[in-house]
């Protein structure tokens, strides 16, 4: 049977980063086929690519046994490639029938709409999948698994062979679930190939005809989904050659800096998390992207402020309810977005790492220019930050050295708590080798480091202690030596084998 | 140098059409006319410092015509009740204090968008200054004009108190640390609260000093003529507004000196008397404006483009 979608060695960079390297790929018509792999192995780059929103740097696609050159998003709309988002794209102010409409009517800017007909198509769409939603409904008083019926709906009505869902499940009930799994077998049953990523190995199990396993930008094999069991997915997914040496853990941790008890915050998702850092200590924290991990740093820090539990620092108990308090509390976060929160892109260097010691360095708020060029000077001498001075704006700075200047801005404030955010994402193999030497100077020099990183090498060189974290809290506490096998095992919330 | 290109390519416009001038009209450049001119900037320059502030926080303020306009009633009415000019000077500075604060707690506190807030508190305090004052002028007592000084006083006066608050405002904005939040802000109000400044209280602090300095300017200007026109305040917003974006201040925050809105108000301002001493008609006068404006925000638009890529 021939494929209605073939990729043939499909290789994507964006920049420096490879991240896809020959990935070859099919879609039979009519079946599910499962899309795995951990943070960053490639899925989403992948599925751009199938969408046209990203043009591929080498290799071939076929659709329908057609080889297409070049791939837009509206040429693959046109050959019956959907996507449906986690989050539907829809306007949340018009009705359903508007919504889908919008989506498969191709018409003059000033034809005269044919309501009874717009009408008619979106009852009949949503018919077919059997979803119980009027045409008349505004999409903003439906739930989320009732916008992606209507996605899919507009998927069907505009002919789509392929389907792809991306992680389509994350936001639902178990009730919903099953109603969007029925959805799924109708589609595959009526000749629709369906590409499924999802996280959660048994939707997999109970879907999926086959499963594609991706790892660092390449494909590690398709299987029948029956010939697997979880064991051996999950070590598909993680099995790799360390291929990057890490420096060594030095001297005993000292005395706990940081106790969580129980710590939760509704509106950031996180949920009873019990934790200790001790100093000179770097505790990773693993998990899957929307686990809960910048969630509960967000907590800790102030911008999201708990609202159940209890922080202890050097214990005694506090509540931190704004950066400024938590600075004064002695911890820093080195957030995620390096480009748009780490460092202000259009000041100087200097004035990026004093930024947060404003009141430190200058009392009565004036600044002293040479305190704060000697300050800069001395990150730059002790980071090895590459800069042609601390007048440099951020932007003329390499990823890695940006990178470098957030950290110094945080330990300038003298810090006893670190708390990192994916502090390697996106810089290159030399800047990411010097930055785990400076975390590692920091943990010996006394400071507690929580690191947050969704690269799993990283996790396992650098972590004394790992804990896991899965829908909100923590899931498992390993210790630093485990393998990556039962470090993903917990982060897919399954018993490691 | 290349740092303040924006600001200095405004002082070379303004220069050139100086050197015109001196060359074309040397009559331009007669000192009571000039000073004259210069006085009547007085106001604005000072409306234009604060302006260029709450520019700079990534925010804007359409009410402070409305605000002068109250001062300036505010200020009239006690003096006219023969209140010594100190106290009639800080009532005034009070009041727009208090109706900049206003503005400031429900941008930054409610966190609601300062072109409608603003748009809102315009509307009423110039339809309540309309309400109450019925249109009708506030006569002066005779020693209040020129503070009781002879004209050119007051005129030295009025210029000399102008340029040392641009020279103290511009120093602080380099030298204070509030300064510099207030760009941090500007640039990006969230990656500056993680690094644990208040955006919140940095733009209610613009938004306070602006109130501040519209009532100052009210009553420098309120000092300048026999009597106040409740309507005094009617356009100014604008104006000082197009001077920022003439002088280099990003309209979407982060970027902008002092001394770039300096020139900008100077270049718009002296537009009209160019004309004059050059025989054109004053007509063109906002036809020109408008298109030293339409310029300075193109060259901006190049400028964030050219930046990006």
């Amino acid at each position: 049977m021939n494929p209605v979608l073939q990729l043939t060695s499909v290789t994507k960079s964006f920049g420096a980063v490879r991240a896809l390297k020959g990935v070859s790929f099919d879609l039979r018509a009519g079946e599910v086929h499962a899309l795995l792999g951990e943070n960053g192995a490639g899925k989403s780059t992948l599925i751009k690519v199938i969408t046209g929103a990203h043009q591929p740097d080498g290799g071939s696609i076929d659709i329908n046994g057609e080889r297409v050159g070049h791939l837009t998003p509206a040429s693959a709309h046109k050959l019956g490639i959907a996507c449906i988002y986690q989050q539907p794209a829809l306007f949340p102010d018009l009705t359903v029938a508007e919504n889908i409409g919008l989506r498969l009517e191709k018409t003059r800017s000033f034809a005269r709409v044919d309501w009874p007909a717009r009408r008619t198509r979106a009852a009949e769409l949503l018919q077919r999948i059997g979803a119980e939603i009027s045409p008349e409904a505004e999409v903003c008083s439906l739930s989320m698994p009732e916008q992606q019926l209507v996605e899919i709906a507009c998927a069907l009505g505009a002919g789509a062979r392929i389907v792809i869902m991306d992680e389509p499940t994350a936001s639902l009930t178990q009730k919903e679930q099953q109603l969007l799994f029925a959805v799924v077998r109708e589609l595959s049953a009526s000749g629709v190939g369906v590409i499924y990523i999802s996280h959660r190995l048994e939707e997999i199990f109970a879907l999926a005809d086959r499963v594609t396993v991706l790892r660092d930008g390449e494909s590690v094999g398709t299987n029948a989904a029956g010939e697997l069991n979880e064991t051996q997915l999950i070590q598909l997914m993680v099995g790799r050659e360390v291929s990057h040496i890490y420096p060594p853990a030095e001297g005993a941790p000292g005395e706990v800096v940081l106790s969580l008890k129980n710590l939760g915050c509704t509106a950031g998702g996180v949920r009873s998390v019990t934790l200790d850092v001790r100093a000179g200590e770097v505790v990773g924290l693993a998990g899957l992207v929307g686990a809960g991990r910048t969630e509960l740093a967000r907590v800790l820090f102030g911008i999201t402020p708990a609202d159940s539990g209890e922080i202890l620092l050097g214990g005694k108990r506090v509540s931190i309810s704004s950066p400024r308090e938590a600075i004064a509390h002695g911890i820093a976060y080195v957030p995620e977005d390096r480009r748009r929160h780490g460092v202000i892109l259009e000041m100087p260097v200097a004035h990026n790492i004093t930024m947060a010691v404003h009141h430190a360095l200058f009392p009565g708020g004036w600044l002293r220019f040479g305190a704060e060029t000697e300050l800069a000077q001395k990150f730059i001498r002790d980071l090895g930050i590459k800069t042609y001075g601390p007048d440099a704006p951020g932007s003329s700075l390499s990823g890695g050295n940006q990178q470098k200047v957030s950290v110094a801005r945080w330990l300038a404030t003298k810090p006893k708590l670190l708390i990192l955010d994916e502090p390697t994402q996106g810089v290159d193999v030399g800047a990411k080798s010097e930055i785990h030497r400076i975390i590692r100077a920091l943990a010996k020099d006394g400071l507690a480091v929580l690191m947050i990183s969704s690269d799993l090498p990283e996790i396992l060189g650098m972590s004394d202690r790992i804990a896991v974290m899965r829908s909100g809290t923590l899931t498992a506490m390993l210790p630093g030596k485990s393998d990556a096998h039962e470090v993903m095992a917990a982060a897919l919330g399954k018993e490691a084998a | 140098m290349k740092r303040y290109f924006r600001e200095l390519s405004v002082a070379a416009a303004l220069a050139l059409l100086l050197l015109v001038l001196a060359l074309v009209a040397p009559s331009f450049f007669s000192p009571q006319p000039l000073l004259s001119r210069l006085t009547a900037q007085t106001p604005s320059l000072v409306v234009a410092v604060g302006m260029a502030l709450v520019i700079i926080c990534r925010q804007i303020d359409i009410s402070v015509g409305s605000q002068f306009g109250v001062c300036a009633v505010v200020a009239g009415l006690l003096a006219a009740a023969g209140l010594p000019l100190p106290v009639v000077l800080f009532t005034s500075i009070g009041s727009g204090m208090v109706m900049g604060a206003l503005n400031g707690w429900l941008v930054a506190g409610l966190g609601l968008p300062s072109i409608v807030v603003t748009l809102a508190t315009m509307v009423t305090w110039q339809e309540a200054l309309r309400l109450f004052q019925q249109g009708k002028f506030v006569n002066l007592p005779p020693g209040t004009q020129w503070f009781g000084l002879r004209q050119l006083g007051g005129q030295t006066a009025l210029i000399c108190a102008a340029l040392v608050l641009l020279a103290l405002a511009a120093w602080a904005m380099k030298n204070l640390a509030a300064g510099r939040f207030i760009y941090a802000v500007g640039t990006d109000a969230e990656a500056a609260r993680l690094a644990g400044i208040n955006p919140r209280r940095t733009t209610l602090g613009a938004f306070t000093l602006l109130g501040a300095l519209t009532g100052l300017a009210a009553v420098m200007n309120v000092v300048q003529s026999p009597q106040v026109q409740p309507t005094c305040g009617a356009g100014l917003e604008l104006k000082v507004i197009a001077a920022c974006v003439v002088g280099g201040v990003a309209v979407n925050g982060g970027r902008g000196n002092l001394w770039g809105v300096f020139a900008g108000l100077l270049l718009l301002a002296m537009i009209n008397p160019a004309l004059t001493s050059l025989h054109v008609e004053a007509h063109w006068e906002k036809a020109i404006q408008g298109l030293v404006i339409l310029l300075a925000v193109v060259a901006d638009g190049l400028r964030t483009r050219r930046s990006r890529r």
